[in-house]
Parts: structure tokens; C-alpha cells; sequence
């Protein structure tokens, strides 16, 4: 990987025009330092999600392979890459026109506004470059110490369960965290633990720390509990959100401490990316927004509207086969605009039914950019979507719902009803679009086999992933593991004990 | 390694493992998309056709992501060229034919009646005219004298013919299964292309063989299934006569491929090959290229055959085994790496 450099001369001189009409409407950002880097790097830092140095993983170089035969075979180039940091980093690939630069400038300066005022961004870790570094380090050494290949196959397991943890947990204050190590404390240990391991290890070593404690304290420090089998008592522990899984099985899974450590590591680094997966919508439609405001009413010359006519219709194409989060994000940011500007809100309104009354409604209002501000502030895709969504809207963008059909074996246009429409992408938005899993018991038949549920919200899981996911749980849980889920409207239980599936309906 | 689909656009393969996660089965998901269409109206580009989603094993296995790209064969071979960094080809240094062509480009101040250029004739007249002072714009009378005159005058251009022809032979016997005639025909497409963005001219013929040859169009080559015995020499006699007949070594570059999976009658004919390989194909050709295709059933013992006799480092002579469908590329390589 060729190094990235800073930006200067011509590119320089546009960051700083730029970054005067992004201030001059009023966009709210943590410093943004532009790096200039060509195909090949950028390929790369894409491939480790931003950030330059990662821990040593297979599938980041499978995911670089990806992207750069895409690029060779003129499929796909990125255009723009931003990190959530403070400073916030943004690469810019070298080969491009400096028309595209100062889009790509504008755009990123939306993202990172965004990042910086956005609720469900506020607990996110703004020195995560370093926080990456250090993981990659610490991982590096397990290898050294216990061999990559036992590292790197643990790693693999534990990404199975990277989709299973908790949105709420976003909003954990530093507050909530004290108050629960504190609850953690009263009700399980009288010792005072925890001040001494203040050292660098990430959070979630530490309250494992904690935990392996409180079983010494318990039961005696020498037969606390066999390495392989998990302690056998129910464990549903109030402190812990049955979603976070991640986190129930770094506490109750017997693991070693390197392997709980990456636990932590992985839950770590999932929760950070977490909010980006929560406001794709809202994220790309706000950047969009202003990368359009701002060039087409300031930074355009005459010369370039061709090529960024060209550029913005390409990033705003729309599919039949999925909703562009761009197109979407920027028409519900320019609608609630309009609305806000006319007077289209309120009783008043919802309450009008006529139809020619509405039609010409016009209020001089004038809030619609002091209410798209405020809603990138607290909104996420789902609320976004939930509030914002009209049926009007939806016939102007012509969206439709399809469905497979199994008759003619193709999928088809289902509906353009606003009910379906709007039910049907609020639940693929729904726990960030992943299915909803919950731990219902680490004793299962008293057995200490772990047992899941898959609150079941219309559609049925993936049962060969499903399978092969169970199989990786297993492999860290080292007891039989449950699921609960439903399967054409019949409730299943699959298990699987280490040898072999069993599936049984209910 | 890109795979031709026929309509100009290729597949490229993109092996990939997606980490086994609870996720939601795509057939009751559907999704929403943007555009016109009423109810019941295809989604288009959708699966359907190829690829049932949601069957796939999970985990270990191979993914079968594929991208679909549009290329041109020129865009296609530079990519190979780049990939394989193969050596663009010399021709036969004296043996390409050189053809001057007469292209009208250019003005010259004498020539035939038949070529004067009357806009420009009549153009220099009339700058004579009014820089000597006796055009009068009331009487606007040209007339041009001798040196007035142009004419249009040709360049000559010298260009350079190379011509290739490339001969496959192939075994159809019994022990060649529709696995080895895929790996022959990808295999056959690539060295094509290459070929052809080398040369401004080629031609491809064809043979087939078992225990007779004959000559067959591409279609059949590539369809044919026989049974029976394999005499490799019934080829090499044919390439030769074709060979003898049809293409000069002095002015063809000349590249015969065999693919076989090695299997020969008997010792006898693999010498009656040798021979005619010694004698007539390899000093006329640029290259002669043999791939062994595995298979089940055939021995391999012809290669050892050339092996022993043409050794590793032959300028002419290239062998190849080819595996499975993945040791495509590698062969190629080799086939084509020595820039011959």
C-alpha cells in the first residue's frame, strides 16, 4: 500500500472554498483532514472498512480482490471515502477530475457533519484509528503467543455473531456503564476489583476480568470452573441486554482470556460501526444534499456542469432491484424541505381533506432548512422512514414492493400501496436489516445448553446459514446451542450439540 | 478468468466465503425497487434463470458471486496480455509480407488531367490574379495558366501483412469427456483472442481425430464425441497436408495446438509421430504446442513421449499438462509466454 498524502496546490485551494460554503450554511464538523491516494490504496483502506491498519483477517484481502477486479473491469470505483474520526479522515483517489474532487469535498463534509451530530453517533469512539491499531497489535500477538491459525480461526467464529448485538446499547451513557459495574458490584462481589485494571485492555476484557473474578470469590479460586464447560446456573443477567449476544457469551462463555479478549475486540469494533449501519439513508441522502446544494449554488463553474450532471445522476441512479439509499435519503431531505418551506405540516394540514386545498397549500413557513437539521440530529433510518415517509412521495419516486414468485420462478412487482411500501422497508430497516435474536437461556433443560429465539417479524431465516451459524456457536458456547424460530409459519427448534443437527417442531 | 457468455459480455468469476450468519432467507423477503411496471411485472435482471438464492451451502464453500462485465476482445486480450505478461509476438522477421497501398492525401503542382483538383486550381489562379492586379470583381473572369495548376498526388504506404493460421487438433476418442473438451474449448478461446490481437490476419482450422482425422468447422470441433482408438499421427499427417497445401512456412506464421489426454494406439504410431513432428510440422511452424488434458482414462505416456525427445526448454516445441479447469490460465502461459 503506497502511502497517502496530504493534500495541496489546486486541491488545497478548492478544500478551502469548499469548507467556506459548507460553514457558510452552517455545517457543524469535527476538523476533516483530505488525504490524496491512488486506486490501488484506496482499494485497500475500503477493504479494511476506512482505516489503514486492521487486524490480520482473510477476508479484508478477499474483500480488496473484490473491489479491485471491479475497478480493473471498469464495474465500480470509489469515489470517496470518509472515516468517523475526530479528526474525521477523507481519501480522495488521485486520478480524479477536479470536478468530482469538489463534489467528492462537499459530500464529505455532509458526512462528516453528520457523523458529529447525529444522536446515535454520540457514543461512538472518535479515536478509533488508534483504537483499530491497537487491536491490530494486540491480535497479532495472540498469534505470535497461540499460532494464526487457532487465532484466525477463532476470529472467524466469533464473526458469526458480529450481527448480534443490541442498537439499544448505543445509548449507554458512561452513567449507565458506572451504574451497572456498580450494580455488577453490590450484587455479586464485596471485593473492589476493577480500579486496578484500568491498563489499556478494552472494556470488554475488563468486566470479563470482572466477571472471572466474582466466579473465583464464589466458588474458591481453584475450581471455579472447568475451562470447558460453561457455569451451570441460569444466567440471565438484568445488566445485560438478551440482544447483546456478543457480550452474554464474552461473559458466560468459557473462554480463554485471549479469546475473550477478541470477543471483546470484535463486539468493540461491531458497535462502532453499528450507527453507520443504522443511518445508511440518512447518512448518504444528507451527504448528498449538500454535495448538491453546494455545488449547484456555489462552487459550479459553467464549464463542469456537464461532468456534474453526469457524476449526480450516476450516484443517484435508481434500481428495480433496490432502493438507492442516496436517491431516497436526498428526495426525503429535499420533500421535508419543501414541506417545512410551505406550511405542508401540522393539524392543520393532516386535518385538511381537500384535495384541491392541498394541492395549492402554501404558507410561507420558511423552516424547511432549520427542520432537516434538526432531523439529521435525532432521527435514524427507521424514524426517518416512519415520519417522513408520504404516499405522495412514494408515487413521485415510483417505488414498488416485489416478491418472489415461485410459479414463474422470477421476482415481481407486488404492490404500490403506501401501506406495503412503507411496512415493508421499515422492517428491512428494522435491528439495522438483521433479524432480531435473542438469548432466552444460558441453562437450557438444565443442562447448560444455551437457547435462542428469533423473534419472528414475517420472515424466516436462512436455515443452511443458520445451521452453519449454530455450529460456530457451539464451537465457542462448547454445550449444545438452541434456536427457536419459526419456519412456514410452524415454530422450530433446531439444535445442534457438536455432532449433529436436530429439528424438532413445536 | 473471464468466460465468454456469447453476447459479448463476459462473467468474471469472484470466489468469495460469506462468514455464516442468522440472516433472513431472500425468497419470502423480496424487496422494493424504483421504476415503471404494474403488478406481476418482472423485476428485470433478477435470478430466476441461473442461480436459486438461498440454496447455496453456507460457510466453507466457494461463493459464486459473478460480475458481468461488457468488454471488447481487444480490451479482453489487453487485460490477459497484462495478467499472464505475455510477450507480444514477433513475427517471422523476413517471412512478413510487405504491401504499399496508394492513398490520395496530399497536393502536388504536376500530374494527369484526371487528378487535377479544381477547387484548388482555381483557388491559386485567383490569388494570382489579384495579387498581379487584373482581377476586376465587375468581371469576374479566371483564367488559369500552367502554373496554376495542382493536382492531387498520392502517398505511398508501406504496410506490413503478417498472417497466422492456427491449426487445433483434437483428440475425440472415447477417453476424452465433455470436462476435457470445456477445458479445450476456454482454452482454445484465449489462445484465439491473443492470437488475434497480434496478428492483422488469421486464420483457424480445425481437425479432429481418433483413430482417423479429418478436417470439421468450429461447431463440430467443439461437439463431436467419438469413441474408439486414438492414432495421434492420422492428425499430424492431416495438419501436415494442410499445411503443404494451404499455407507457405515462408509467408504464415504457423501455430498448431493438439489437445489430447495422451492415450496413443502404440508405440509404433507415437514414433510415426515423432517423425512427421521432426520432419515437416515443427520447421514449419512457429510453435508447436501440445496440451494433455487429464482424464480418467488416458495414460499421459504421449508426453512423456515428446517430453523425453523435445526436453523442457524447446523453442518450438511447447508442452503443457493441463489439470483441471483452474490450470487454464498457467497453460496458456506457457504456450504463449516464449513470444514466438
Amino acid at each position: 500500500m503506497e502511502r497517502t498524502r496530504p493534500i495541496d496546490g489546486e486541491l488545497a485551494r478548492l478544500r478551502e472554498e469548499i469548507e467556506g460554503y459548507a460553514k457558510e450554511f452552517g455545517l457543524d464538523y469535527h476538523p476533516v483532514v483530505f488525504e490524496v491516494c491512488d486506486y490501488d490504496t484506496i482499494n485497500i483502506l475500503a477493504a479494511q472498512g476506512g482505516f489503514p491498519t486492521r487486524y490480520p483477517h482473510w477476508r479484508f484481502g478477499m474483500d480488496y480482490d473484490q473491489l479491485s477486479k471491479g475497478y480493473a473491469y471498469g464495474l465500480q470505483k470509489i469515489y470517496e471515502m470518509v472515516v468517523n474520526t475526530n479528526p474525521c479522515y477523507a481519501y480522495l483517489l488521485n486520478a480524479n477530475h477536479l470536478v468530482d474532487q469538489k463534489i467528492v469535498m462537499a459530500h464529505v463534509f455532509g458526512h462528516a457533519d453528520f457523523f458529529k451530530n447525529n444522536a446515535w453517533f454520540a457514543s461512538t469512539d472518535r479515536n478509533m484509528m488508534s483504537v483499530m491499531a491497537n487491536h491490530g497489535t494486540k491480535i497479532r500477538r495472540y498469534m505470535e503467543k497461540y499460532g494464526q491459525d487457532k487465532v484466525e480461526d477463532f476470529i472467524d467464529k466469533v464473526l458469526s455473531l458480529e450481527n448480534l448485538i443490541d442498537p439499544a446499547a448505543l445509548f449507554e451513557t458512561p452513567d449507565v456503564q458506572r451504574n451497572r459495574a456498580k450494580l455488577l458490584s453490590e450484587s455479586k462481589t464485596q471485593g473492589s476489583e476493577g480500579e486496578d485494571m484500568n491498563d489499556g485492555r478494552s472494556n470488554a476484557l475488563r468486566s470479563f476480568m470482572r466477571s472471572k473474578a466474582r466466579d473465583e470469590q464464589e466458588h474458591g479460586p481453584v475450581k471455579s470452573r472447568q475451562d470447558d464447560e460453561p457455569v451451570q446456573q441460569d444466567k440471565l443477567d438484568v445488566s445485560i441486554s438478551r440482544r447483546d449476544i456478543m457480550r452474554y457469551l464474552l461473559e458466560y462463555a468459557p473462554v480463554k482470556e485471549w479469546e475473550a479478549d477478541i470477543i471483546g475486540i470484535l463486539r468493540e469494533e461491531a458497535y462502532y460501526f453499528l450507527p453507520q449501519r443504522m443511518t445508511k439513508i440518512m447518512n448518504e441522502g444528507w451527504a448528498s444534499y449538500w454535495h448538491s446544494t453546494i455545488m449547484t449554488t456555489r462552487a459550479l463553474r459553467p464549464s463542469e456542469i456537464i461532468d456534474f450532471a453526469d457524476h449526480h445522476a450516476g450516484v443517484m441512479a435508481m434500481s428495480r432491484q433496490r432502493l438507492n439509499p442516496y436517491k431516497i435519503g436526498i428526495e426525503l431531505y429535499r420533500d421535508i424541505e419543501y414541506r417545512w418551506n410551505t406550511g405542508r405540516f401540522g393539524k392543520e394540514w393532516q386535518d385538511c381533506d381537500n384535495l384541491y386545498e392541498k394541492e395549492n397549500w402554501h404558507i410561507e413557513t420558511n423552516l424547511g432548512r432549520q427542520k432537516i437539521f434538526d432531523v439529521r440530529k435525532s432521527h435514524n433510518d427507521v424514524t426517518f422512514i416512519d415520519e417522513f415517509l408520504t404516499p405522495d412521495f412514494c408515487e413521485r419516486q415510483g417505488i414498488f414492493t416485489y416478491k418472489y414468485n415461485p410459479r414463474t420462478g422470477r421476482n415481481e412487482i407486488d404492490s404500490r400501496e403506501f401501506s406495503e411500501i412503507k411496512s415493508k422497508l421499515l422492517s428491512s430497516l428494522t435491528n439495522f436489516g438483521q433479524p432480531v435474536i435473542e438469548v432466552e437461556s444460558g441453562n437450557y433443560k438444565n443442562r447448560g445448553e444455551l437457547l435462542l429465539r428469533h423473534i419472528h417479524m414475517g420472515v424466516d431465516l436462512d436455515m443452511n446459514f443458520a445451521k452453519e451459524t449454530l455450529k460456530n456457536i457451539h464451537a465457542i458456547w462448547k454445550r449444545p446451542v438452541n434456536i427457536l424460530t419459526t419456519q412456514e409459519d410452524q415454530g422450530v427448534n433446531l439444535v445442534f450439540d457438536g455432532r449433529e443437527y436436530k429439528s424438532t417442531t413445536l | 478468468m473471464p468466460s465468454p457468455k456469447g453476447d459479448g459480455t463476459f462473467k468474471i468469476p469472484m470466489p468469495s466465503i460469506e462468514t455464516p450468519r442468522f440472516k433472513f432467507g431472500e425468497k419470502q423477503q423480496g424487496g422494493m425497487g424504483q421504476g415503471d411496471g404494474g403488478q406481476g411485472d418482472p423485476v428485470d435482471g433478477q435470478q430466476g434463470e441461473d442461480g436459486q438464492p438461498g440454496e447455496g451451502e453456507a460457510g466453507d464453500k466457494e461463493g459464486n458471486k459473478e460480475l458481468e462485465v461488457d468488454l471488447t476482445l481487444e480490451e479482453l486480450a489487453s487485460i490477459l496480455g497484462e495478467e499472464l505478461s505475455l510477450p507480444n509476438i514477433e513475427p517471422k522477421g523476413k517471412k512478413s509480407l510487405e504491401s504499399t497501398t496508394n492513398k490520395y492525401t496530399s497536393i502536388g503542382m504536376n500530374g494527369p488531367d484526371s487528378l487535377k483538383h479544381f477547387k484548388r486550381s482555381y483557388r491559386e489562379a485567383l490569388k494570382r490574379q489579384m495579387a498581379t492586379g487584373t482581377y476586376d470583381a465587375k468581371n469576374p473572369i479566371i483564367v488559369p495558366i500552367k502554373s496554376d495548376m495542382r493536382f492531387r498526388s498520392s502517398q505511398q504506404k508501406v504496410e506490413n501483412e503478417n498472417s497466422a493460421v492456427v491449426i487445433y487438433m483434437m483428440d475425440v476418442s472415447g477417453s476424452m469427456g465433455d470436462e476435457q473438451k470445456e477445458i479445450v474449448r476456454t482454452e482454445s478461446f484465449w489462445i484465439n483472442l491473443w492470437l488475434k490481437s497480434q496478428y492483422k490476419d488469421i486464420e483457424i482450422r480445425y481437425i479432429i481425430h481418433d483413430a482417423t482425422a479429418k478436417e470439421v468447422d468450429e461447431e463440430t470441433f467443439f461437439r463431436t464425441r467419438e469413441s474408439g482408438g486414438t492414432l495421434i499421427s492420422s492428425a499430424l499427417k492431416l495438419c501436415k497436408e494442410i499445411i503443404d497445401a494451404d499455407y507457405n512456412p515462408n509467408d504464415w506464421n504457423i501455430y498448431p495446438f493438439h489437445f489430447s489426454d495422451g492415450d496413443n494406439w502404440s508405440t509404433d504410431d507415437t514414433k510415426l509421430c515423432l517423425e512427421l513432428l521432426d520432419e515437416h510440422i515443427i520447421p514449419a511452424s512457429n510453435l508447436f504446442c501440445y496440451g494433455q488434458v487429464e482424464s480418467r482414462y488416458g495414460s499421459g505416456q504421449f508426453y512423456k513421449d515428446l517430453h523425453g525427445k523435445y526436453g523442457d526448454d524447446n523453442d518450438r516445441v511447447t508442452l503443457s499438462k493441463i489439470k483441471n479447469k483452474d490450470a487454464i490460465l498457467d497453460s496458456i502461459k506457457e504456450f504463449l509466454g516464449k513470444g514466438k
